[in-house]
């Protein structure tokens, strides 16, 4: 067997074996497709279309009455895009070759991420003083489950973006190979559409 | 060659090894645990049900919390029937048939070196660890494990004043399938990228072997139905953590006391997890399936019957499997015209079934059968597929499951697909590949004696489910004897007791055989079945990353007997003939 | 192995399977069901006998070619070639796809949707409507009495054997309801419309002999309708899991003739009264 000066077998055109991606948004192993990705974004997709169907069945019960959710959401939802702007600006920097620009903006994205963040655990705040709560308002309730686990799926991407950012700094991206990039960005997009989603939902049901 | 392993320690080798091959035994070492106790809470439930005036003082000191005054108590024998039907499903056949032997066998029926994502890979691992702990732990506190079946339906789920089990209990059950469900949906991200991106120059996907088919197909589904469960997992646990109320209506009278819910509707968590429960049965039948395939085309030495139909059979079974869970739900109280609807696809569900099941069995046609043990549960397979399937037919018709439904008609129906048709898989599977994962045979003699002792008892016991269930025989009761029209067909939960009792005596067998083979000192050469598949042209156990050089395919994976094969049949790897007409 | 040996495997197989089909053949076609004793419900028997009939014929079928190739094939001697085209194999598939879907779709189509149609249509107008509410781990049963209605209930007011329906004695119509718990009596031959509900978990009001079967969920007031066809007693079961006393959580069913049904109510008192 062919092995590296490390002692790690020397991989094959096809395959990546024993030396294959530490993320799982990572280098897509040699394949022609970002299959790991779009099963990522299937499997939310649907846990996503799960909690609609539970809104769209519970706002038939008779307590159901919304509440106007507090300013700060706004400014959150604003924080979320601006972000995926400053990760997509990002990512076509480095398309470009325009590689010292890259770490800036990806760096942007995730603090304006952990921003949103942040400001969510506000805008909970906010919406208790309006007398939204958890056991006693349905629409409430909704919101506080439905942005926690999206919640959860922000951390997973800033966890991407944070990995990026290191391999964009290690220098490791080129404009011809950046496919781990490409993907924690279109899980970032992702996850910024997911939530303007939700909002129209709450918003309009 | 020498086995080479992976470098580094001993932990990073058998314990948090990113190998598909440790990973795989991993899961199915952790199977067989659970099953050992999956297996024992059947035995109690079993006991009850079948004698249900007698007392038990000698298990009540072995178990001191289940029983008092030597009789089990009801509220835990609830406890013994969630449990059973968790581990068994969860813990013990989707560890085993989809994670376990899926991971092994997956690269290397493919010609890959290991999965997609190893690292992923030994994760998803680890996360059933404190999920198996957190099912387990949850028998020991104060009021017993969850005891609202493995359906979990709220309000019962729910509301801690229902039943025991729904205090702690179920806190843990809820938490322990939510590490279950991210490491299930860990795995399958893994399966599909591999068998998609990593397959070996000249492995179309017309020239995968059915198991890896059906393990493609089985991780779609678990991509796309799992998250209906993972929501509703989320609402149940804030309608009992959080005082919402997204499954409870208003004016609940429990204990005395009128509850402070209201809005809520149960039927909306049968939707979600039945979106999720029917595709899930699919995810354990269907590799059982494609494993059968594989093991009687090597043993029948011939082709598979209609490889192609099976394959298109296999995908309009999962199209189909993702809308049809309605017909859980037909006397739920939901919507009658729904009920007409999910009858009507439901049904039409037998018809790729019955695709494969001539498949299977027009496999047997010209060709030369070894009865080794392996063909002899796939066999096994092939027959409790059709009683089994056949039997779903009178539950998918909304009609007659007005009348059965509920009863152990469904117990019996269930237990043939999931605890018949794939466990034999898993046989089939262990003692097909048992060499390959461990470099050794198993005892033929002994696997005989295993499949003798197991399969006749086990066809009689859930058949004769079947019978109850027509009497009216209820599922999840107690004490049968207490309705008087039940008298008359008690009788026949002791039969069905006994052979179970025998068949799983019979497991000792199998078990012994297993671990006793481990050290036989003869050691299995790379091909010892004569079998066409990629698997069997690496070293019996293949080394870290398979093979030195990946092997190129130039041939589907059932060759045998054909185009005069040398030694009665072609490696995918063997060049097709020049002559030879192309029939793939 | 030896070709003895082989044969004697295969016997053993052959008989095997023959007898799982067989028993699982006449076991089905056994009488294990209780005597049916509801109109509609002779509309379920009639299609249950139907899947006996259709499954019944494919799984005989189908082990007899399975047993045949085992007795043909397994028995150590070579065999032709078993190459077959793929043409070939998509006809033969057109076998079980039409068998099976006539097999599967006409049973639903035309034995049991119109069955299916006839429990869950709107009951005829002159439907005796009486309410049964559910819960752990008894069924409460409420007639409207001589007013015909039924009468005000609270949550608020159920008080175990003191007001088990929690009827509301500030409504007029309240005060003649007749409640009785955990026996149903019925006329035959009168189409029973049932108003069902539960006070709080899932149950399911069941009538084995009658072929009934609905759930009874907490915040819907559902029903089921039957025409009961056979004066005699009767066993309601409740059929989905409610706790711990789920198994005997009974009730029965006593079915009149309509005169001694009208004699029957005609000695029933008002709850209030």
């Amino acid at each position: 067997m062919n092995e590296d000066g490390n002692g790690r077998p020397v991989t094959d055109e096809l395959a990546t074996g024993g030396v294959a991606a530490r993320s799982p948004v990572g280098e897509a192993p040699g394949g022609p497709y970002p299959i790991g990705l779009m099963a990522i974004l299937a499997t939310a997709a649907m846990l996503f279309a799960a909690f609609t169907a539970a809104l769209l069945v519970r706002r038939t019960g008779g307590d159901w009455a919304r509440v106007e959710l507090p300013p700060i959401v706004w400014v959150n939802a604003a924080l979320l895009l601006a972000s995926s702007a400053a990760v997509e600006l990002g990512r076509r920097a480095v398309r470009r070759g325009a590689l010292p620009l890259a770490a800036p903006r990806l760096a942007t994205g995730g603090i304006l991420g952990a921003l949103f963040l942040a400001g969510q655990i506000l805008a909970w705040r906010a919406l208790a003083a309006r007398g939204g709560f958890l056991p006693t308002n349905p629409y409430a309730a909704f919101f506080y489950m439905l942005s926690a686990v999206h919640g959860v799926h922000v951390l997973g991407g800033l966890g991407g973006l944070g990995w990026t950012l290191r391999r964009t700094i290690q220098g490791a991206y080129s404009p011809a190979r950046h496919t781990g990039l490409t993907h924690a960005a279109i899980f970032w997009h992702f996850v910024g559409g997911v939530w303007i989603y939700l909002l129209v939902v709450l918003s309009t049901l | 060659m020498s086995a080479t392993h992976q470098t580094g320690s001993f932990w990073t080798r058998y314990v948090f090894s990113t190998d598909h091959k440790v990973i795989g035994k991993q899961y199915f070492l952790t199977a067989v645990v659970m099953a050992v106790i999956g297996t024992g809470l059947s035995v109690l439930i079993r006991l009850q049900v079948s004698w249900p005036q007698d007392t038990w003082p000698f298990l009540q000191k072995i178990f001191p919390g289940l029983y008092e005054d030597g009789v089990l108590l009801p509220e835990h024998y609830l406890s013994l029937v969630t449990m059973h039907g968790t581990l068994m499903i969860f813990f013990v056949i989707s560890f085993a048939l989809v994670s376990g032997f899926g991971n092994f066998i997956i690269p290397l029926h493919i010609g890959a070196r290991d999965m997609a994502y190893a690292f992923l890979n030994m994760l998803s691992y680890w996360t059933i660890v404190p999920a198996c702990i957190l099912m387990v732990a949850s028998f020991f506190v104060p009021d017993g494990a969850a005891a609202a079946g493995w359906t979990a339906y709220p309000p019962l789920s729910a509301l801690k004043e229902a039943v025991p089990g729904s205090g702690l209990g179920q806190t843990l059950w809820l938490l322990a399938m939510a590490l279950f469900i991210v490491s299930f949906t860990m795995g399958s991200l893994n399966f599909v990228t591999t068998i998609l991106n990593l397959r070996t120059r000249g492995m179309s996907m017309f020239r995968m072997p059915l198991t890896v088919w059906t393990l493609l197909i089985a991780s779609i589904l678990g991509i796309l139905a799992f998250p209906a469960l993972t929501a509703a997992a989320i609402m149940l646990l804030l309608d009992r953590h959080g005082g919402t109320s997204f499954f409870l209506p208003d004016g609940l009278v429990l204990g005395g006391a009128v509850l402070s819910h209201s809005g809520g509707t149960p039927l909306l968590f049968q939707h979600l997890f039945w979106f999720l429960g029917h595709p899930e049965v699919y995810v354990l039948v269907l590799p059982a399936i494609g494993i059968a395939f594989d093991v009687v085309a090597a043993f029948g030495r011939r082709p598979v019957f209609g490889y192609r139909t099976s394959v298109w059979a296999l995908i309009v079974i999962a199209v189909l499997s993702m809308i049809v869970w309605g017909h859980h739900m037909y006397t739920s109280g939901m919507n009658p015209y729904l009920g007409e609807y999910f009858t009507i696809v439901t049904v039409a569900i037998t018809v790729p079934f019955a695709v494969l099941g001539l498949n299977l069995i027009a496999s047997l046609w010209r060709a030369e059968i070894r009865l080794r043990t392996a063909m002899l549960f796939a066999l096994a397979l092939v027959a409790a597929i059709g009683i089994g399937g056949l039997g779903g037919l009178w539950l998918g018709t909304a009609t007659s499951d007005m009348y059965l439904h509920d009863s152990y008609f469904v117990v019996g129906h269930f237990h043939f697909m999931i605890g018949t048709v794939t466990f034999f898989g898993v046989f089939a599977a262990t003692y097909y590949w048992y060499p390959k994962m461990f470099g050794r045979l198993m005892d033929e003699t002994l696997g005989k004696i295993h499949f003798w002792l197991t399969v006749p008892g086990i066809f009689l016991a859930f058949v004769a489910m079947h019978y109850l269930g027509l009497g009216g025989h209820l599922r999840r009761v107690y004490d049968p004897t207490a309705y008087d029209y039940a008298q008359p067909i008690q009788w026949l939960n002791v039969p069905i007791s006994i052979a179970l009792f025998v068949a799983t005596a019979a497991q000792i067998v199998f078990l012994v055989n297993f671990f006793r083979s481990l050290f036989h000192k003869e050691r299995a050469g790379p091909n010892p079945w004569n079998a066409a598949t990629l698997e069997w042209t690496a070293p019996s156990p293949p080394p870290h990353l398979n093979w030195t050089e990946l092997p190129v395919v130039h041939r589907g994976p059932y060759d045998y007997r054909v185009d005069g094969a040398p030694e009665g049949y072609w490696p995918q790897t063997a060049p097709p003939p020049a002559a030879a007409q192309a029939v793939r | 192995m030896s070709h003895r040996r082989q044969t004697v495997e295969v016997v053993a197989l052959v008989l095997l399977f023959l007898g799982i089909t067989t028993l699982t053949v006449v076991g089905f076609a056994t009488d294990w069901m209780p005597p049916v004793a509801s109109q509609h419900g002779a509309g379920v028997d009639e299609v249950i006998r139907y899947l006996l009939l259709t499954t019944g014929a494919v799984l005989v079928i189908g082990t007899l070619a399975m047993v045949g190739f085992l007795w043909q094939y397994g028995r150590g001697r070579p065999a032709r070639s078993p190459q077959t085209s793929p043409r070939a194999e998509r006809w033969w598939s057109l076998i079980p796809v039409i068998g099976m879907a006539l097999i599967a779709e006409a049973g639903v189509l035309v034995k049991g949707l119109p069955v299916w149609a006839q429990v869950y249509g709107a009951p005829p107008p002159d439907a005796l409507v009486l309410e049964v509410t559910a819960q752990q781990f008894e069924w409460i049963v409420r007639y409207p009495g001589k007013d015909g209605t039924f009468g005000r209930t609270d949550p608020a007011l159920v008080e175990g054997a003191a007001n088990p329906a929690g009827l509301d004695a500030n409504d007029p119509a309240a005060l003649d309801d007749v409640v009785a718990r955990g026996t149903l009596h019925l006329p035959v031959g009168r189409t029973v419309y049932l108003r069902l509900g539960s006070r709080d978990v899932l149950h399911s009001f069941s009538i084995p002999a009658f072929r009934v079967k609905q759930d009874v969920v907490p915040g819907i007031i559902g029903g089921t309708q039957f025409v009961p066809t056979k004066p005699g007693r009767y066993e309601i079961a409740c059929a989905e899991l409610c706790g711990m006393a789920h198994y005997r959580m009974r009730g029965r069913i006593i079915v009149h003739s309509p005169e001694e049904y009208a004699q029957w109510l005609s000695e029933q008192v008002g709850f209030f009264q």
